[in-house]
């Protein structure tokens, strides 16, 4: 295409430049106006609010309102990413000067609340975590633990979705790119979770993860031979992530699985017919063919579900509404708790600035590493 | 030389083409293929089953007490009760002990709920979305795609730009900035309304940059004989590359369908009022109505589910060529 424009501008005479100006003139004025509705939009509802979230981080806007907003500067983002790491002292028995301990022989702290009320540089912080290392005891205090719970949400289901999703994804691609019968017909059924709305996919599994008596309880109990017991799938803090998890990969799957499928058809057939002469097994062909032939078609992937990880709210919002006790809170349910029943947009808009940096920031990884593969080939 | 050994190995171990134990290999190994896509479609297909079976048994007690076994895939009647002529006005004594199968769910959720009207809602938001967004961003991708004016690098580099700001990074200063919004028909504010829904999501740089891939690939000739012939540049888009450009539109238009009909967390934002209220929130707050009953609630799902399912199943070759060529870029 660049070739045809470059001919065109060298066979060009005086007057013809000066008709093809004209021409040219018309030609941005026809093209500004059909890209002028498609750029309104853009410009109202996505760069608009896209600059207002970070103008309105800076401030204590409320929604409903009858105060005007103050400008705040970065008081919501001090609040949002504040952390103290405290060291503890164990109490000490007031006459003896001893270590106390309980029942079971384990050291006793004071309450965290107490420490955070004893000084005035923690105010407003409240408790994150505890931990021990190296023989002492420390206090995670944040200015919204809620947040970094839910930022910490995010990261664990990436870190264990990413992998497993993508993983599984490929497999089921290899299977359905086989040529044998019948073979599409799998393909739809692997692909349907997708069409199915994640809020009727939450409220479904829900069902299926009853406690007690229960689908998924039941299914567990025949396969082990009544060894695993029936869970309390979410509202035990632990495993109710991890269940989020599953029926995510559940109905997201599908959609990674047709974008390897693409990718392994444009792998050329030649590149195996090549290996089979020199006697390369099924695995070899795999892995120095399959593999970097879908480089690319990997990192998209790995890159959308990431970002998926992050975007994460609908199944914990009708499922778990974040508990029990905050262990399936994300980020984008805080911003939404904040923003839309706390009514603190100001707020809110801090959390989705966070959010989109941590995006971007994904993003920029993707490209890196794509360029990098370009700059090699 | 080791390429060559590997051969011989192989060759003695019967696995030649004209062997017949590579033969009864190969079937071993289809036989495998076949169990293991088998066992994926149970896993895959199985809550969407549960859901239907269940929606369509219409004694409470009958689902919960199947959902521990096999029984919760399969629709069965257990016993004939005579019929009762309204199962509503019967005491719950006979509508507990009549274990059929039938549309009673379905007739309960109507009764409990405007389900028409959220069903209508979501129908209204999605046909019009969709509809104004393939007008809209293919109109967009034309002149990008295929004339040559000031300003084209610029916009176009933009528009990529914007593909990667994810919706949930506006969706809070957007609701502030469309409660301030002069409201259609008088006031202020555009929550409770169509248009909230709507108006928002018909420009979409992802859609304009599918749009504008598939028209630098038509060929250029195409339209060139147009301009001979005088034909507009409006014209030579709607004559020339609308029609030529079937898959992109299935395409786009399939995501979009997706993304809309289903999307949660907007209305949950902007729609307070029964009114305009999508099937999505209409189902979540369904499901949150205490005493919870799984008949009810699956039958809701089953609607919210089918129009898709049914759209799915139908155009099933264009769905998955749609999402193929989302994962093709640069």
């Amino acid at each position: 295409m660049n070739g045809s424009r470059k001919t065109g501008r060298g066979t060009t005479n005086g007057r013809q430049r000066v008709r093809l100006s004209k021409e040219k003139m018309r030609e941005t004025a026809v093209a500004w106006l059909m890209i002028a509705p498609a750029a309104l939009g853009l410009i109202v509802f996505l760069a608009v609010p896209f600059f207002m979230a970070f103008q309105l981080s800076l401030t204590d806007t409320r929604l409903l309102s009858p105060n005007p907003p103050r400008l705040v500067g970065l008081d919501n983002y001090r609040q949002l990413l504040r952390v103290n790491v405290i060291s503890m002292e164990p109490l000490r028995d007031a006459v003896t000067g001893e270590v106390q301990r309980d029942e079971e022989g384990r050291v006793l702290y004071p309450r965290a609340r107490t420490i955070l009320r004893s000084d005035d540089k923690y105010e407003g912080m409240s408790e994150l975590a505890q931990f021990d290392l190296f023989g002492r005891h420390y206090l995670v205090a944040a200015g919204d633990p809620t947040f970094w719970r839910g930022l910490l949400n995010n990261f664990y289901f990436a870190a264990v979705v990413v992998p497993l999703q993508t993983t599984f994804a490929l497999l089921l691609a290899i299977l359905v790119n086989q040529r044998i019968k019948g073979v599409n017909l799998f393909r739809t059924f692997y692909f349907m979770p997708v069409v199915v709305p994640m809020v009727v996919v939450a409220v479904v599994w829900f069902f299926l993860y009853n406690p007690g008596v229960g689908t998924i309880n039941a299914f567990l109990k025949a396969i082990s031979f009544g060894r695993l017991g029936p869970q309390a799938w979410l509202s035990d803090p632990r495993l109710a992530f991890p269940s989020i998890m599953l029926l995510s990969i559940w109905q997201g799957v599908g959609f990674q699985m047709v974008i390897f499928l693409a990718g392994l058809q444009e792998i050329p057939g030649e590149l195996y017919e090549a290996a089979e002469v020199d006697g390369c097994s099924r695995v070899q062909r795999f892995i120095f063919i399959t593999l970097p032939q879908l480089r690319n078609t990997t990192i998209f992937v790995v890159v959308a579900t990431t970002i998926l990880a992050f975007q994460l709210f609908t199944q914990v919002q009708v499922m778990t509404g974040g508990g029990p006790s905050e262990a399936t809170m994300t980020t984008i349910l805080h911003a939404v708790r904040e923003g839309r029943y706390q009514l603190r947009a100001g707020y809110a808009s801090a959390i989705t600035v966070v959010f989109f940096l941590i995006v971007l920031a994904v993003s920029i990884v993707q490209r890196a590493v794509i360029r990098e593969e370009r700059a090699i080939g | 030389m080791s390429a060559q050994t590997s051969i011989q190995v192989q060759s003695a171990r019967g696995k030649t083409p004209y062997g017949r134990q590579y033969r009864s290999r190969k079937t071993a190994m289809t036989m495998l293929i076949y169990t293991v896509m088998t066992i994926l479609t149970c896993f895959f297909v199985f809550p969407i089953v549960f859901m239907l079976v269940s929606a369509i048994k219409t004694n409470e007690t009958q689902i919960t007490s199947d959902v521990g076994g096999l029984r919760a895939f399969v629709p069965y009647p257990l016993r004939f009760v005579p019929p009762v002529a309204r199962l509503d006005d019967a005491p719950a004594e006979i509508r507990n002990a009549y274990t059929g199968l039938g549309l009673q769910n379905f007739f309960d959720v109507f009764r409990r709920m405007p389900f028409g009207r959220f069903l209508w809602n979501s129908i209204v938001v999605t046909t019009t979305t969709v509809g104004l967004g393939l007008l809209v961003n293919s109109m967009a991708a034309y002149p990008l795609a295929r004339l040559r004016w000031k300003g084209q690098g610029i916009v176009l580099a933009v528009i990529v730009a914007l593909i990667i700001v994810p919706f949930e990074a506006v969706a809070i200063p957007l609701m502030l900035l469309t409660t301030r919004l002069p409201r259609p028909g008088g006031g202020i504010g555009w929550h409770d309304t169509y248009i909230v829904q709507i108006i928002p999501f018909v420009a979409d740089a992802f859609s304009i940059y599918l749009f504008y891939q598939f028209f630098i690939g038509i060929p250029k000739d195409l339209d060139e004989a147009a301009i001979m012939d005088g034909a507009s540049r409006l014209r030579i888009y709607w004559n020339i590359i609308v029609p030529n450009s079937r898959p992109v539109f299935a395409t786009v238009a399939i995501l979009k369908f997706l993304w809309v009909w289903g999307s949660y967390l907007w209305p949950l934002l902007v729609i307070r009022l029964p009114e305009y209220r999508p099937l999505t929130v209409a189902m979540q707050e369904f499901f949150g109505q205490y005493p919870r009953l799984w008949g009810d609630t699956l039958a809701f799902a089953t609607m919210t589910t089918l129009p898709v399912l049914v759209l799915f199943l139908a155009f099933q070759r264009w769905f998955i060529r749609g999402v193929a060529t989302t994962g093709i870029k640069g």
